[in-house]
């Protein structure tokens, strides 16, 4: 049904609708309507027999649904930010453990500072840890990718996680097609578990594997991400099939047929990046834009297809790693690996920072004339940055960072210096 | 596949005596236990763990009729049940991670719950350390929402799996790798530690119980009793350390006695966070007693005899005794 509704409410829906039996929760924002919204679902019968249990840390949250999930039952959660870290332990054994849980990342930045703002750091940190990261850029494709991540999770055995851009998706509230619960019963089969604690036939899950076993074991985690570059393409044109749209898939080309320039991004800044792409475009300029929708498995080999031609590639991305730079590029430049294709990085959006059409037009209009700094930071203040540098050069016992250039914005502390 | 049981425990005081009436006979003594940690397990000679969760487990299957999921820390327990590619567990058992027991084993049972499988229990169990430490936020969660899961901790007093490093609940003066028997004042310094069972008290869960491998009736009374009670539920049991605490295989369950004996760990049980029995010290022994045979205590006693270390330790036992009336 076509509704006006929050994003984190329409995920809510339809979480409910993917029939889960154990929910847990634990507040942070901006996840937090998610999981609001599902506590109500489950009071009032929506979600069958479902079980809803709130815990006392985001580690108890995803520990909750490792042994819901271990027992046998399609277990969610939802987390962001400094949540998401502290439940790393648990991340990957959940993922170690090949367990499908489905958890909601509400992406948000990392602190000190802390900032409770939308960037890419918690979901990207956690790159590696088994789980399957798809990035919706809407929140109609945040709806969709929970439906096909059950399906996906339980079809592997391996937990994914649903990277939605905190407060840009979460808060905005807008028209999304919340599904029917006959079509994502016809698309969502029941949990069939391959391994599963059962009186019946005892096993032991979790045992002690060392050197003679580790390696193989590892091995077969990487496997199943193989299988799902294959799977995730099928699970998308089937859910086109049943609901009438596409959502999900490896990647998302937009233009990109002769494109010299190619930009790469991944979530909701894709909708600015393909306005700015029509905009050049419009001007003339060659230039195209690929959504990464699933960023693990990485598509390596869809993604060298789409950017064979391609004459430079910009990649858009709101993390970094410090002392490195880009930390998507590093994934791109493999897909890309004998190729001499320039690539460059635009770190953008940290801590919530707005995207302009404006800023990206300037920046990839420099690209486009390869006179960029790889790194590029967009919109970065370079006074904050040189006064601030100064200060720690004049005085050992500079203060705090954060502090220091709040009080010079006028922003605490009174006025500026 | 299960394997079949071997019936060789006989003619002690300890373990399901034959000349016991039929009833009053351990679990343990029965040949059709469930052997749920079967034999062949990795765990050092004397053992109190290997002991304590032997009987716990196959006490806890008895009184669920075998319908049982057990959930296990990280720490020796796991470690020496499951060397790849083998397993001791005869039960369904799943192990995530040090810290989470508690939390996993509520998924556990709000699964079951979910799916309508009332008629199976969770059993949860961890090591002091996963207990007392690291697993505490979780375990303190488990209790507040009262879920219906019994935990059991094996209070072996350290870290042991790593190498015997001080935990909260390391007794005072104990020489641990981390609290070493050196400087002024040797060994695990006084007025620290937790006191778990009187926490989980503190909760007011529906009961709380101590117990000891010394005293294995006891403890199969006491898993047996829990089991029949719905909400969280905690067990937790004495169980020596031979590695950590430098003492002999052979004086496991003479040293758990000493520990009841001396009043240093007394045994009770609470239901709904008041003491509602305590298990009376027969012959009441000093603490020197138990102190004296372990290498972790070498240190009071050598080179001079540190009266006044061991006046403090005989005031805690003493209070104990007094606190919790285990002499009338």
């Amino acid at each position: 049904m076509l509704k006006q509704i929050e994003g984190s409410h329409a995920i809510a829906e339809t979480i409910a609708l993917c029939r889960p039996e154990v929910i847990c929760a634990y507040p942070i924002t901006p996840q937090t309507h998610i999981v609001e919204r599902l506590s109500e679902l489950t009071r009032t019968g929506d979600i069958g027999n479902c079980q809803y249990i709130n815990v006392e840390s985001e580690f108890a949250a995803l520990s909750v649904a490792i042994g819901a999930s271990a027992a046998g039952a399609r277990a969610y959660t939802a987390t962001s930010s400094q949540g998401l870290l502290f439940m790393t332990e648990a991340v990957y054994n959940a993922a170690g453990l090949g367990l499908p849980i489905v958890m909601t990342i509400g992406n948000r930045a990392i602190g000190a500072p802390i900032n409770i703002w939308n960037d890419h750091s918690d979901s990207m940190a956690l790159r590696d840890a088994g789980w399957i990261q798809f990035y919706a850029e809407t929140n109609q494709e945040a709806v969709d990718l929970h439906i096909q991540a059950f399906r996906l999770a339980e079809r592997l055995s391996v937990p994914v996680m649903v990277c939605v851009d905190g407060f840009i998706l979460t808060h905005a509230y807008e028209r999304i097609e919340v599904p029917e619960p006959e079509p994502v019963d016809a698309y969502l089969p029941a949990f069939e578990p391959v391994q599963v604690l059962d009186p019946d036939d005892p096993v032991t899950i979790g045992a002690m594997v060392g050197p003679e076993a580790f390696t193989e074991v590892r091995y077969l985690a990487h496997h199943k991400h193989l299988q799902a570059i294959d799977v995730i393409p099928e699970l998308s044109t089937e859910f086109a099939d049943v609901f009438g749209r596409q959502a999900g898939g490896l990647i998302r080309p937009y233009r990109t047929e002769d494109a010299e320039t190619v930009v790469i991004g991944l979530g909701s800044v894709m909708g600015t990046i393909k306005e700015t792409v029509d905009e050049m475009r419009d001007d003339g300029v060659s230039i195209g834009a690929v959504t990464i929708v699933s960023f693990r498995p990485f598509p390596m080999l869809a993604l060298r297809v789409a950017l064979e031609n391609a004459k430079r590639v910009i990649v858009v991305e709101k993390c970094f790693a410090d002392g490195l730079g880009g930390i998507v590029v590093g994934s791109v430049r493999m897909a890309l690996r004998g190729f001499s294709t320039p690539i460059y990085t635009v770190i953008a959006g940290l801590g919530g920072r707005p995207i302009t059409q404006a800023s990206l037009r300037q920046t990839f209009g420099d690209a486009v004339a390869d006179k960029i700094n790889d790194p590029h930071f967009l919109d970065l203040d370079w006074a904050v940055i040189d006064r601030e540098l100064a200060r720690g050069q004049d005085k050992r016992r500079s203060g705090p960072i954060a502090e220091n250039i709040l009080r010079e914005m006028g922003l605490v502390g009174g006025k500026p210096v | 596949m299960t394997q079949r049981i071997k019936f060789y425990q006989t003619g002690t005081l300890t373990v399901g005596n034959r000349l016991l009436d039929e009833d009053n006979r351990t679990v343990q003594g029965t040949v059709d236990r469930s052997n749920s940690l079967t034999s062949g397990h990795r765990a050092c000679q004397g053992c109190g763990e290997a002991l304590g969760a032997r009987y716990v487990v196959d006490a806890a299957m008895r009184a669920a009729g075998d319908r049982l999921f057990a959930v296990n820390a990280t720490g020796c327990l796991e470690v020496f049940s499951t060397p790849y590619p083998e397993s001791s567990w005869q039960v369904p058992w799943l192990h995530s991670l040090f810290g989470n027991a508690p939390a996993v084993a509520t998924g556990v049972r709000a699964a079951l719950r979910a799916k309508g499988r009332t008629d199976i229990k969770v059993l949860a169990q961890g090591g002091d350390g996963g207990t007392a430490d690291i697993g505490f936020g979780c375990l303190s969660g488990m209790f507040e929402r009262n879920d219906d899961v019994l935990y059991v901790c094996y209070d072996n007093e350290a870290y042991m799996n790593t190498g015997v490093q001080r935990s909260g609940s390391t007794p005072p003066a104990a020489r641990t790798s981390t609290t070493p028997a050196a400087g002024a004042a040797p060994g695990n310094v006084f007025g620290q530690g937790k006191n778990v069972p009187r926490i989980a008290m503190a909760h007011g869960i529906p009961y709380v119980a101590t117990a000891s491998v010394a005293d294995l009736q006891d403890l199969e009374a006491k898993v047996t009793k829990a089991m029949n009670i719905d909400g969280a539920r905690y067990i937790h049991v004495h169980v020596p350390c031979p590695l950590g605490w430098g003492s002999a295989p052979c004086d496991t369950i003479k040293l758990a006695r000493l520990a009841i004996e001396t009043g240093l760990f007394p045994l009770y049980e609470a239901e709904y966070g008041d003491v509602t029995d305590v298990t009376p010290i027969r012959r009441r022994m000093p603490v020197e007693d138990y102190l004296r045979p372990q290498k972790r205590f070498a240190h009071l006693f050598r080179p001079d005899l540190d009266a006044e270390v061991l006046a403090q330790i005989q005031k805690i036992a003493d209070d104990n005794i007094e606190k919790l009336k285990l002499l009338d």
